[in-house]
């Protein structure tokens, strides 16, 4: 595994290769608390570009940051930092990272080609809509110097996901991506904010070998 | 050059720089706090608007302080004299304000005046730790359905991506660029296009308190990494019952003429969405910065509030 370290905004974000390969890249977002896996994940077996993972911010060997401060747009530009690395991917995320994911190929639908959203931590964060305000806090003998960091955990499994904001990303990708079917869903979880991007004609059930192989294609 | 900081800011005689600063630890992390008054006084917490800094309370401050009042300010993360921060969110921003809260050691309930993007702050105080505030006073941050003036279409594909995109270019550069350096008078000229209504001697007082001077020029000390937008994932009316649902002592003083900086509430969006029992004033030819244009009228609604209602 070849890391590179990406310095984005504040923080150093580590930037795993996990297989060479010859063709598009495809990017793996892990889900909230984990870390870029050691090893390409299996289902990635049939790519035939590289595969690469990022450690959002808080997470694995990137960046610890202090005082939280987390949001779901955040990690979305770090994901846009490794895009700015690597050029275009295809994009595998894990809950959290499915969303962020989503989001981001919302915001760039030129350079992403397939998104697959897979079952993971941190899905559905604080859900659709706001529950009664609260003061999340950590205690001084929780934050240490390694990650994942504590806020992170707290923060975005709190953040707010409405349905119409991940519908307007879709709309995004579908309007402005030049792809008929651009995102996959391949998980059993179906958090809101997933059930309304799936009204989109550009969404589409699948597993995680045959959304892989169509993408590959592309 | 002291010379010249001297000679502007007594250009604004009613403007004086507080009587203490000290620093509050925020989770790894400081904000500058200062106080104008008699720390003896009982408290009032003021906090600033987006992109403001604590500087921006040095007329009403000691018009408080005046009133017999400690009046205590602070930078937000990454503002003023804060120490810049890796994330920034409306939520940490609430969480720093409680922690200032909590190191002004009273036994006592605190009253909390917030302007613009710090009035929703202090808002959202009352809603989680009512307990510990005395009053609220909101200056010209009372929401409504429409959000920020300045909001965009987000049903406009192209509108949309042209803001998403522009945000993330915005991150790629962040971590590698400072604010454009110019003149003091430049940096005053250039925040008149967003403050058109304030004199150019308060904008200069402000760049002597809110930018440094660097080799190659002043610059403001905001982090260059904060940028507003994307409008995100927050709805402003989830604010809206939230604000209708606050018990503690209510103070609403609104601006008349609308700003692209602020919400331009009208007051008859307002007065429906407010608490029971709030009191209210609209201020007539009186833009969104209600506290610099009309100190002393500000201060004496404010006093007089918080004299009937601690």
């Amino acid at each position: 595994m070849k890391t590179t370290f990406l310095h984005h905004v504040r923080s150093q974000l580590a930037l795993h290769e996990l297989r060479e390969g010859s063709g598009r890249p495809l990017l793996v977002l892990h889900g909230l608390g984990e870390r870029t896996p050691a090893m390409a994940p299996s289902v990635t077996e049939g790519w035939a570009g590289p595969v690469f993972g990022l450690d959002f911010t808080g997470h694995g060997d990137s960046t610890l940051p202090a005082g939280g401060g987390y949001t779901c747009e955040a990690l979305m530009s770090d994901a846009d930092a490794a895009l700015a690395e690597i050029g275009p991917v295809t994009l595998l995320g894990y809950g959290l990272g499915a969303y962020v994911g989503l989001l981001l190929f919302g915001s760039r639908p030129r350079e992403i080609e397939g998104l697959v959203i897979a079952d993971g931590s941190g899905f559905d964060g604080g859900g659709a809509r706001p529950t009664s305000s609260k003061l999340l806090a950590v205690s001084s003998d929780q934050l240490g110097d390694t990650t994942p960091d504590p806020w992170a955990l707290l923060e975005l499994a709190s953040d707010i996901r409405p349905p119409d904001y991940a519908a307007e990303h879709v709309r995004q990708v579908a309007a402005l991506a030049d792809m008929d079917k651009a995102i996959a869903v391949v998980s059993i979880g179906r958090p809101e904010w997933l059930e309304a991007a799936m009204e989109s004609d550009v969404v589409f059930e699948s597993d995680i070998a045959t959304a892989l192989s169509m993408f590959d294609r592309l | 050059m002291r010379n010249e900081i001297e000679v502007i800011r007594a250009s604004v005689p009613q403007a004086r720089r507080p009587d203490r600063t000290r620093r509050v630890d925020v989770g790894g992390i400081e904000v500058s706090v200062v106080e104008w008054g008699s720390e003896e006084n009982p408290p009032v917490l003021l906090a600033h608007g987006g992109f403001d800094f604590a500087g921006t309370f040095d007329i009403l401050g000691p018009l408080l302080a005046e009133a017999g009042f400690r009046a205590v300010a602070w930078d937000q993360r990454g503002h003023g004299d804060s120490d810049l921060a890796a994330l920034y969110t409306w939520e940490a921003d609430v969480r720093d304000a409680a922690l200032v809260l909590a190191s002004l050691g009273s036994a006592d309930p605190v009253p909390v005046l917030g302007h613009s993007k710090g009035g929703g702050m202090v808002d959202q105080l009352a809603e989680v730790i009512p307990h510990r505030i005395g009053a609220v006073v909101n200056l010209d941050g009372i929401p409504n359905k429409r959000g920020f003036a300045q909001k965009i279409d987000r049903t406009d594909v192209a509108a949309l991506d042209t803001e998403l995109a522009a945000w993330l270019d915005h991150r790629r550069r962040a971590g590698h660029t400072l604010r454009r350096a110019d003149t003091l008078q430049g940096l005053a000229e250039r925040r008149r296009v967003m403050n058109p209504r304030l004199s150019v001697e308060w904008l200069q007082y402000l760049v002597t308190v809110g930018a440094r001077e660097d080799t190659d020029g002043w610059r403001w000390k905001i982090d260059p990494t904060l940028r507003f937008g994307p409008s995100g994932a927050w709805r402003p009316e989830w604010a809206i019952p939230r604000l209708r649902g606050l018990h503690v002592p209510f103070l609403g003083i609104v601006g008349t003429i609308e700003e692209e900086m602020g919400w331009a509430t009208s007051p008859d969006e307002a007065l429906p969405i407010l608490p029971d029992g709030a009191e209210f004033h609209a201020l007539a030819n009186t833009g969104h910065f209600v506290h610099i244009e009309r100190p002393e009228d500000v201060a004496e609604i404010v006093i007089d509030f918080l004299g009937r209602a601690l």
